[in-house]
């Protein structure tokens, strides 16, 4: 089986797997059981200044049938009494010294406030500290949270007042509320930070409920926003975490990251993984589905590695991001065509309203004695499932038409039954950079355009 | 859950299986966005009798017969959905079928089966005045009177009655040609007629001792109107292989039936019930005799003692396109019994006769347009089911297309001014 133990800014850990600083993480007998569990590390509930909480704090956003494709939530940093958690990290970290214990922390925009913290979570033994510059609701309106990750310039300041102290690793746990997360990121590595993580919560309404015209989850009569997490926000996430891998400055710097975003199976894992991550966080799967959920993670991650000759997590962490470019140096000769294979087809025929009505219109119904027909062509007196069966169209794609959209591909609910098939387009290999440097008339005017897809073959129906 | 799992085919099978052909992917997709009232819409767009239908389909023929996830899958539960919907609105009492503005004509509605209750139903909604009228005390026909409690309770379909009512439509009770209505006072009052008369009583098997044989569809109406006084044997026989015979074979035994004998002269593969029904009367502990022909009742005293039967041989096939059954010689043998039931089938129209329709084996015969060999006299349903199977959403769809045939016509009329 393969090594899933990770070395990450110098903190161990048997599997890249902690718990994110959430609810899961909110107490010494839970960090207990998820350590029994499997767990790797834990990055313990943000601890720091003092809060309340309210009722009705997690909303859900459901769809298709599906529960919790997203959690949304007003839960505030840690409750509890700062003392109780600093004693309890300290005996978690005494009864589990190979797991990684990471301190998660936020405290008023002050460097004494900063340093009191950073000794005390120093004093309880933990491996590393997370600042918590994410969180998007109710610390924020008090200029903590997401206030400063949202600023780059604060982020810098107050990483650097941490930096001065800290003598454990200190990872800087990025907002997603922002247009541009790398510039948060190069704020962090300029004030010296040891690690990344990302991504927080994002803001979000969940619902509004159409009986009461109330905000969910109502909360005494109101409502509002909050943060946003779990499976539906994964592509987001994995963008963020891809394009602090692709920037120079972060990459330059060597500092590893810790991802987060939906990961719900050893499969967001590995893609998170392949896009330079080193740990992982887990929360909102958790919360859906218990501690439990580690044993996949952590047997389909190595079964996996097994397949593909990986030995250790090091040996492809990263290995996708030389793949990410740019539209501009994609190769417009590529061309690949969809087909459908009918001996899987089930004659939905998904694909067909979804080519004529919102694509390219290439995909025609076929009657059994080989014509093509338009939609509801049946004799109306006609019945039964013989007769219904027996005559239905099937869909088949008009190649020389298809421009490899890929929307059947993605709307077909039957495995393997559409495959995007490459095809020699007859064209040699340009990108549109090329293509401003070689010929910049045809990529400013239509006229030349045209001319230039006459020329080369191109055709657009 | 359930809603959700429709893929949400386009131009669907199971809207094509559907004789009425309701569109089911959108009153599924309706369910699963929480418009139930949207989706008993679109139900009654193409079925104003969802609420049977859903019950009594042979759903695995039609409907989720067709699903696309039959093959590798379960299909979908078409008919519980449906069910849920129609279910939903009746509960509510919604009122979602619009009424059109009066166009002053009236129809006359012979019959207040499926046919005829869908005939009266779309005539109403698309503005004219309908009496439907109904021999026996009860509006539904075979709704009400011939699918088993066990399907259908008689609430259902009295209230399936009731809706059509409400859509403005008359229902007159005990109200039957040749007794207290007379045919040319029906003509010289509306525009147009529709027959929906069904068949009639279980045909003579011509056997000694057959007025001692229940007739089934008799059988299950006393099931259904009267249980509690229903008499049920202890060994029952009954005689025919048919869905009607099922269901009087499923009655005795949840009655109390000890010995439940289903006899038939052909085998199963001739039989006419949906296989489905088939195996569902086998788990019930119903046997079977094929190749097994009644020649008697045995009985003492007036008192049934037994069925006295011959075995068969299937030879060429016959008229029905299935091998005939031929008696073998001496083969006599007698299965006890202190019941007989027979649903072999029902006797053809009657009316028609009387009416001096033209018909087609028996069945009064129409055009493509539901229109019998009298002008303006319309049928559909049963009594014109010389071919396939009869079945309740046969009758619905019929009463359907004749409604627009009618409104084509009638319209037309007022339009052309051509006759009065």
């Amino acid at each position: 089986m393969a090594d899933l133990s990770v070395n990450f800014a110098g903190i161990r850990s048997p599997n890249p797997f902690w718990l994110a600083s959430a609810p899961p993480a909110n107490s010494g007998a839970q960090v207990h059981r998820a350590f029994e569990a499997g767990w790797g590390g834990a990055v313990w509930k943000t601890i720091g200044a003092p809060v309340l909480n309210v009722s009705n704090r997690y909303g859900a956003w459901h769809y298709g049938g599906q529960r919790m494709l997203a959690i949304n939530n007003v839960e505030l940093i840690s409750d509890r009494p700062l003392e109780t958690n600093l004693r309890e990290i300290a005996e978690v970290k005494r009864a589990w010294p190979d797991r990684a214990v990471i301190v998660s922390a936020m405290v008023e925009s002050k460097p004494e406030a900063w340093h009191d913290i950073i000794g005390r979570i120093e004093d309880t033994g933990a491996d590393g500290i997370e600042l918590n510059y994410g969180c998007p609701h109710g610390m924020s309106e008090r200029g903590m949270g997401s206030a400063v990750g949202q600023v780059p310039e604060y982020c810098e300041q107050i990483t650097r007042w941490v930096m001065e102290v800290a003598r454990i690793p200190v990872i800087v746990k990025l907002t997603p509320n922002i247009t541009n997360i790398v510039s948060p990121a190069r704020a962090a590595v300029a004030a010296g930070a040891t690690a990344l993580s990302l991504i927080n919560t994002f803001n979000s309404i969940v619902g509004v409920d159409l009986d009461s015209l109330e905000i969910t989850p109502n909360i005494g009569g109101k409502g509002g926003h909050g943060g946003y997490a779990g499976p539906a926000v994964k592509p987001i996430a994995l963008n963020m975490v891809a394009s602090l891998g692709a920037d120079d400055v972060v990459r330059g710097a060597g500092l590893p990251i810790s991802a987060m975003g939906g990961i719900t199976t050893w499969r967001d894992a590995a893609e998170f993984l392949l896009l330079g991550a080193t740990s992982l966080q887990v929360c909102t799967a958790v919360m859906h589905y218990g501690f439990r959920i580690i044993e996949d993670l952590c047997d389909g991650l190595a079964t996996w590695m097994d397949s593909k000759g990986f030995t250790r997590i090091s040996d492809f962490a990263g290995k996708t991001l030389p793949r990410i470019s740019d539209f501009s140096n994609f190769d417009l000769s590529f061309r690949a065509v969809a087909r459908i294979d009918s001996g899987k087809c089930i004659k939905c025929n998904l694909c067909y309203v979804a080519c004529n009505d919102t694509a390219h219109q290439c995909i025609d119904l076929i009657d059994t004695s080989g014509r093509a027909v338009p939609p509801h062509s049946y004799d109306e007196r006609s019945n039964g499932k013989q007769e219904a069966v027996g005559t239905r169209p099937r869909p088949r794609v008009r190649e020389e038409d298809c421009v490899g959209c890929r929307l059947c591909y993605n709307i077909c609910p039957v495995e393997g039954c559409i495959d995007m098939v490459e095809l020699p387009s007859g064209r040699d290999p340009i990108t549109w950079n090329e293509l401003v440097k070689s010929r910049r008339d045809v990529t400013e005017d239509w006229k030349a355009m045209e001319e230039y897809r006459k020329k080369v073959g191109i055709h657009v129906h | 859950m359930e809603a959700h799992r429709c893929l949400y085919c386009y131009d669907a099978p199971c809207t094509h299986a559907c004789p009425t052909h309701i569109d089911v992917p959108r009153f599924i997709k309706k369910i699963a966005t929480g418009n139930l009232a949207g989706s008993a819409r679109a139900i009654f767009d193409a079925n104003l009798l969802g609420a049977t239908c859903a019950r009594v389909c042979p759903v695995q023929e039609l409907c989720e017969g067709a699903c696309v996830l039959g093959a590798e899958h379960k299909p979908i539960m078409i008919g519980r959905l449906q069910r849920y919907a129609m279910d939903y609105a009746y509960e509510r009492d919604l009122k979602l079928i619009a009424v059109a503005a009066a166009t002053g004509k009236s129809i006359a509605v012979i019959g207040s089966g499926p046919a005829g209750l869908s005939c009266a139903g779309e005539l109403a909604r698309r503005g004219h005045s309908v009496t439907i009228f109904e021999r026996r005390e009860l509006a539904g026909g075979l709704s009400t009177y011939g699918i088993i409690a066990l399907r259908e309770p008689l609430e259902a379909a009295l209230v399936e009655a009731n809706m059509i009512e409400r859509l403005g439509v008359r229902i007159e009770k005990n109200a039957e040609l040749g007794r207290n209505l007379d045919w040319n006072d029906l003509r010289a009052r509306f525009q147009a007629i529709f027959l929906s008369v069904g068949l009639g009583t279980t045909p003579a098997m011509e056997i000694p001792g057959e007025e001692l044989i229940l007739d089934g569809l008799l059988y299950i109406e006393q099931s259904k109107l009267n249980d509690g006084a229903m008499q049920v044997g202890r060994d029952v026989v009954v005689i025919g292989a048919g869905n009607t015979a099922i269901d009087c074979a499923t009655i005795a035994k949840r009655l109390g039936a000890e010995q439940v004998t289903m006899v038939y002269r052909r085998t199963d593969e001739e039989m006419t019930a949906y296989a489905h029904e088939y195996e569902f009367v086998k788990k019930e502990g119903i046997e079977f005799r094929f190749l097994t022909q009644p020649v008697g009742v045995l009985a003492e005293n007036g008192q049934v003692k037994g069925l006295t039967c011959v075995r068969t041989d299937l030879g060429p096939p016959d008229a029905s396109g299935r091998r005939a059954p031929q008696p073998v010689n001496g083969s006599e043998f007698t299965i006890c019994a202190d019941q007989i039931v027979k649903a072999v089938g029902q006797e053809k129209p009657e009316l028609a006769a009387r009416l001096g329709l033209t018909t087609e084996k028996g069945f009064i015969k129409v055009t493509e347009e539901f229109e019998t060999s009298i002008p303006e006299v319309f049928a559909g349903g049963d009594c014109i089911r010389a071919k396939n199977a009869a079945s309740t959403v046969m009758a619905v769809e019929d009463g359907k297309l004749a409604a627009i045939a009618i409104h084509r016509r009638i319209m037309e009329q007022k339009e052309g001014g051509v006759h009065g």
